[in-house]
């Protein structure tokens, strides 16, 4: 009995197949395969979504269908607005990237590289992180008026933290034992610093860099109520759109697509910049 | 391609052998109250391949880090030759350069050419590898190219720190070989610290051991390199002595073949 209870316990002996190299096939096609698989859930969810609508299960003042939305941008297109709307948000949202993410790579580096700078802001900056954006909004526009400065530098305060702090941790991880070595090979610090600290810190860059483009689009929302007349974030909470699930929806499913695209293009970066990190060579084997 | 070794920049006519590559004088260090040695007195000649023996933790790393300039003495007076290079236990490449950058280092930025990258690569035998990145290198491969980068210096010290011992035992064979043909050929003085009897005796020309903070044995290889000759055996004994090991585990035999 017990003998038979022990045995059940394990796998039954048996014979399992080798597994053989999978043939290429058509080089394109395959590639085009790959990234057509992240695509699946989102669409079958969208598919879920119109089923839902048009059987009538979900009322259109609830929650207008993937179809309806679809018919909301078009409208939109169409009249010129959202054009106009990703055009102004477009430069908000750079404008306050290229600020904020510029300031949080540099002081990121230097605190990374000398203790007295961390020391100097570290605590300052982790105190932003906690900063509620919306809130702030009112002393931006007492600070800075209502035109386009608060706006953007808004999504500059929200883009210095994740830059910052990628830059900074990519900057102190690097491999102590290398810079030792480069040390016993006569490097000067400069010369260490930039051949070897830059280019290992990236990839711990790119990932701020990729958060902090998020948030300048997330941003935009918060931004765009002071005062703004276009831009995405205006249409989605503008009051006319207010009572149309449509727009609403048509401006999240926009974010989603824009999210999408800085995705592609952090990844397009990424096998550029770093040809030599493992992620890279993996995928190019 | 012209892939041939290189002559030596050095001939060995050219090099003078009573040239001191290290000296040390009463040297003292420690950490945290603890000794490691002191009163340590150590000379090395341009040309000859020195390894240092102990056990793990008798500071055999850190007195290579001292003359590597990585870390101070506590006390004593010491000089080391310069150019000076190391290989470490890790190859520690930058994985962000292609092999041949790596491998001109602790070259001047100026004078840096790919061509002496490519001879000394062509020397440890990886000519073909030049471009690659240093993540797709074995083990092995990896530390060639870090000796590689150490060569290509024309180093009058070269530092080893247990270099092979992260190698499994086929190529670390070879790669010991490596390092004694070139080592030959640059005729750098060498300190390679090890704990492993075996590689000591196969490599240097003179054989010490640190144990209880000081240096108890200095001793010359010689004739008794080969390790079937008389000689031969009778280091190899006194060194596992002097290091407190029984190396055929002959007691651990004794003691349970007399068990019932
Ligand atoms: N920077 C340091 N601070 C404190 N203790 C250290 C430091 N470096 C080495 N030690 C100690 O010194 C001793 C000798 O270390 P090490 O020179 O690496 O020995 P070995 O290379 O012979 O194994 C060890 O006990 C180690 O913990
Ligand atoms: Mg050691």
């Amino acid at each position: 009995m017990t003998d038979t209870a022990t045995a059940s316990a394990f796998p039954a002996p048996g014979k399992i197949a080798l597994k053989l190299t999978p043939r290429p096939r058509a080089g394109r096609l395959k590639l085009v395969g790959a990234d057509a698989a992240r695509l699946v859930l989102p669409l079958a969810l969208l598919g879920i979504w119109q089923g839902a609508c048009s059987f009538g299960f979900i009322s259109p003042r609830t929650l207008e269908s993937p179809v309806a939305v679809v018919g909301a941008l078009v409208e939109l297109t169409l009249s010129g607005v959202l054009w106009e709307s990703l055009v102004a948000s477009f430069k908000r949202a750079s404008a306050g990237f290229l600020v904020g993410g510029g300031l949080g790579l540099v002081l990121g580096i230097v605190a990374g590289l000398w203790r007295t700078g961390e020391r100097a802001y570290d605590a300052l900056l982790q105190m932003l992180r906690m900063v509620p954006f919306l809130a702030v909004i009112p002393l931006f526009v007492i600070w800075f008026g209502v035109d386009e400065e608060p706006k953007i530098l808004l999504i500059a305060l929200a883009c210095i933290f994740p830059v910052y702090l990628n830059t900074f941790s990519g900057v102190r991880n690097v491999d102590p034992k290398i810079i030792e070595a480069a040390t016993v090979f006569g490097m000067s610090r400069a010369a260490i610093a930039a051949e070897i600290v830059a280019p290992l810190a990236l990839p711990s860059i790119m990932v701020g860099v990729r958060y902090a483009m998020g948030v300048a689009l997330l941003s935009l929302v918060a931004a765009e109520q002071v005062n703004a007349t276009s831009g995405i974030g205006y249409l989605a909470l503008n009051p006319r759109a207010s009572l149309r699930t449509d727009i609403i929806l048509g401006v999240v499913l926009l974010y989603s697509v824009l999210g999408l695209a800085v995705d592609f293009l952090i990844r397009t970066a990424q096998s550029r910049l770093l040809p030599w990190h493992r992620s890279v060579l993996e995928k190019a084997r | 391609m012209n892939q041939a070794i290189r002559t030596p920049l050095l001939p060995a006519e050219a090099v003078n052998l009573q040239e001191e590559a290290v000296s040390l004088k009463g040297a003292a260090k420690g950490f945290g109250g603890r000794t490691l040695f002191e009163g340590l007195d150590l000379t090395i000649r341009r040309g000859e391949f020195v390894a240092l023996l102990g056990a793990s933790g008798s500071g055999k790393t850190t007195l290579l880090r001292i003359l590597l300039g990585l870390d101070t003495l506590d006390a004593g007076e010491g000089e080391v030759a310069t150019p000076r290079a190391a290989v470490f236990q890790e190859p520690r490449l930058v994985p962000s350069q292609p092999v041949w950058r790596n491998v001109l280092m602790g070259v001047p930025r100026r004078a840096r050419q790919r061509r002496q990258a490519l001879d000394a690569l062509a020397e440890v035998g990886l000519a073909g590898h030049a471009d690659a990145w240093p993540v797709t290198l074995s083990g092995g491969e990896a530390q060639r190219v870090a000796l590689a980068r150490a060569l290509v210096l024309e180093p009058t010290l070269l530092l080893l720190d247990e270099p092979f011992a992260a190698l499994d035992a086929l190529t670390r064979l070879k790669m010991q070989d490596l390092v004694r043909r070139l080592c030959a050929r640059h005729h750098p003085g060498t300190l390679l610290v090890t704990h492993d009897v075996d590689e000591a005796v196969r490599l240097a020309d003179r054989v010490l051991v640190l144990r209880d903070r000081r240096l108890t044995l200095d001793a010359t290889v010689g004739e008794a390199r080969d390790g079937t000759t008389p000689a031969g055996a009778r280091l190899r004994a006194r060194l596992y002595a002097e290091l407190g090991v029984d190396p055929l585990g002959l007691e651990a035999a004794g003691a349970s073949g007399r068990a019932p």
